[in-house]
């Protein structure tokens, strides 16, 4: 009995395997369409790529147009004179990397650390729930609504005043999101295997994420604090109020003192110039050393994550 | 008849309140110094089984053992119990090779660092013994600092073994450590597992019947989250006392 089951269905399979060929045509206008189909798809991806990197270039080619003239050597060591009419933007070149530098001390470990919460220790919870929409809703906050923040809460409140550290805070905390999100997703990518591991070792809960998940997390992690210094070195309206100043005779000595920086320089010298024929050069000018500056930051952190990863993976 | 190193008595699983039964009243002895292999068709019970040996299941939410496990007369689910020192005595190989993201040498050295030892000179010494114990030695001499992702499947889980045994557990446990892995790798393996049964209990598990009857001092078989039968490997696979052990290796199901 059973042996002529098994017979039967030997022979269903074998003529469903002879008569696959009949059983599935292609019917030749369908060809066509796959074809077509096929060719669009191409198109289409190729034509956003071009209108993509067009753009990119367009714009880069306006400033280079614009501002190319008033790059020199003067004008990346020299500080502004005469009403910002001449000399150089080294001061806001610096201010703005002290602003990076000072708003990177306070988003990096506190995004991390909150991402290593909500990823490892936090269980599915309401808490847990509430407080990622917190985080979220925090990254769809326009930054002029951060600035006015800033100045209520770091500047007054805190009685921080309008002050590299004000503006500093302010910045990380519009940054602190995108810290968090791409540090969350590099530790949700870290396979489970590594933990088991680790835990099948005798390792505790802490020894595990410090030596084994963060190390493996960490090129993802570099990736979102690449992203930060971006939106921290090209955002105006957060600092505006907050520690950015029109003119400052010098470098910030310490973390209280107000500092120029090169977005809202940007600015003054579109809006508020006195001489708009002798500033929109040094307009454009400082518009590229601005480009230049994260780009540089970001070819740093690019080459540290790809050192960590070959180290890593 | 040597001393028998893990005793479970009477354990049950369940992975949620009120959901069938994972594990049934499993008993089971393991007798130290012997390579102990748990055979049985896919979703049987033997992986979790395994996994209550070093209490991997904690970290399944809602699982719920009871039952005792005794290592060297201590049930390690007593309330009492160190699991980070109960781990670090019951060392694990897994299914898929899984060395960490780091170099050769800093997978071997990462559990003796664990416990405490930095002393670079002691870590060389055990990185060496570890590897060359797991036969992975005169491979990967000369590129210790090489990722440990560089090394084939096979070479990576003798690592994993390396990384276990660097720790000096008094049991090794292996979940399908060749299932991943070529028959010339796998051969390695289990040669590996027979040296390594001298020095330490070994447990296996394994889908694989010929790989149970050739490594294996006893056998156990797992159906549906039972134990049906276990005893000597030979006799488990020439005179099997229970039917459904008879009807398994030899082919009728799994």
């Amino acid at each position: 009995m059973k042996d002529t089951d098994h017979e039967t269905r030997g022979e269903a399979l074998l003529s469903a395997l002879d008569n696959s060929g009949d059983a599935c045509p292609i019917r030749p206008n369908y060809a066509v369409f796959r074809k077509f189909a096929d060719w669009l798809a191409t198109f289409l991806l190729c034509s956003s790529m071009i209108f993509v990197t067009v753009v990119l270039c367009a714009i880069l080619f306006f400033l280079a147009a614009k501002g190319g003239g008033a790059l020199s050597w003067e004008f990346v060591t020299e500080p502004p004179r005469n009403g910002m009419t001449e000399g150089g933007i080294i001061t806001p070149i610096v201010g703005t990397l002290q602003l990076i530098f000072v708003s990177m001390c306070f988003a990096f470990p506190v995004g991390v650390v909150t991402a290593v919460y909500f990823n490892e220790y936090a269980r599915g919870g309401t808490l847990k729930k509430s407080l990622r929409l917190a985080m979220r809703s925090l990254a769809s906050i326009p930054s002029v609504v951060l600035g006015l923040f800033g100045l209520a809460f770091f500047c007054t409140f805190l009685r921080f005043g309008t002050s590299l550290l004000s503006a500093g805070l302010t910045l990380g905390c519009m940054v602190l999101p995108t810290i968090v999100t791409a540090s969350e997703t590099a530790l949700a990518n870290v396979p489970q295997d590594y933990r088991d591991a680790a835990y099948a070792l005798g390792a505790t809960e802490w020894q595990t994420i410090y030596g084994v998940v963060l190390p493996s997390a960490f090129p993802g992690i570099i990736t979102g604090g690449i992203l930060s210094v971006g939106r921290v070195a090209g955002e105006t309206a957060p600092i505006m109020f907050t520690g950015a100043v029109f003119f400052a005779p010098g470098f910030a000595r310490g973390v209280f003192d107000s500092v120029m920086a090169l977005p809202y320089h940007v600015y003054v010298l579109a809006t508020a110039g006195t001489n708009i024929e002798k500033t929109t050069p040094l307009q454009y000018g400082t518009i590229l050393v601005l480009l230049a500056v994260v780009l540089g930051i970001s070819m740093v952190g690019m080459a540290a994550r790809s050192r960590l990863r070959k180290d890593v993976l | 008849m040597s001393k028998e190193k893990l005793v479970i008595e009477s354990l049950s699983l369940t992975y949620s309140k009120g959901a069938p039964l994972a594990l049934k009243e499993v008993a089971l002895g393991i007798e130290e110094n012997s390579l102990m292999a748990f055979i049985g068709p896919s979703g049987c019970g033997k992986s979790t089984f395994l996994r209550c040996l070093n209490r991997m299941n904690d970290f399944v939410r809602g699982v719920e053992i009871t039952g005792r496990v005794l290592l060297d007369g201590r049930d390690i689910y007593a309330p009492d119990v160190d699991v980070t020192q109960l781990r670090r005595r019951v060392g694990m190989v897994f299914q898929r090779p899984n060395p960490f993201p780091f170099s050769i040498r800093e997978n071997v050295a990462y559990g003796p660092k664990l416990l405490g030892e930095r002393d670079k000179g002691r870590l060389g010494e055990i990185v060496e013994r570890s590897l060359r114990n797991s036969g992975l030695w005169e491979e990967v001499k000369d590129r210790l600092n090489a990722q440990a992702s560089s090394l084939s499947g096979g070479q990576q889980q003798r690592l994993c073994i390396a990384r276990a045994i660097a720790v000096e557990p008094e049991v090794l446990l292996m979940d399908e450590p060749t299932s991943a892995l070529d028959p010339m790798a796998t051969a390695r393996i289990e040669e590996l597992a027979r040296e390594l049964k001298k020095y330490y209990t070994v447990v296996i598990v394994t889908h694989n019947m010929q790989q149970a009857a050739r490594v294996s001092d006893h056998t156990a078989f797992f159906l549906m989250g039972e134990l049906v039968e276990h005893g000597p490997t030979t006799k488990i696979f020439t005179t099997p006392r229970d039917k459904r052990t008879e009807d398994y290796i030899t082919g009728r199901f799994g």
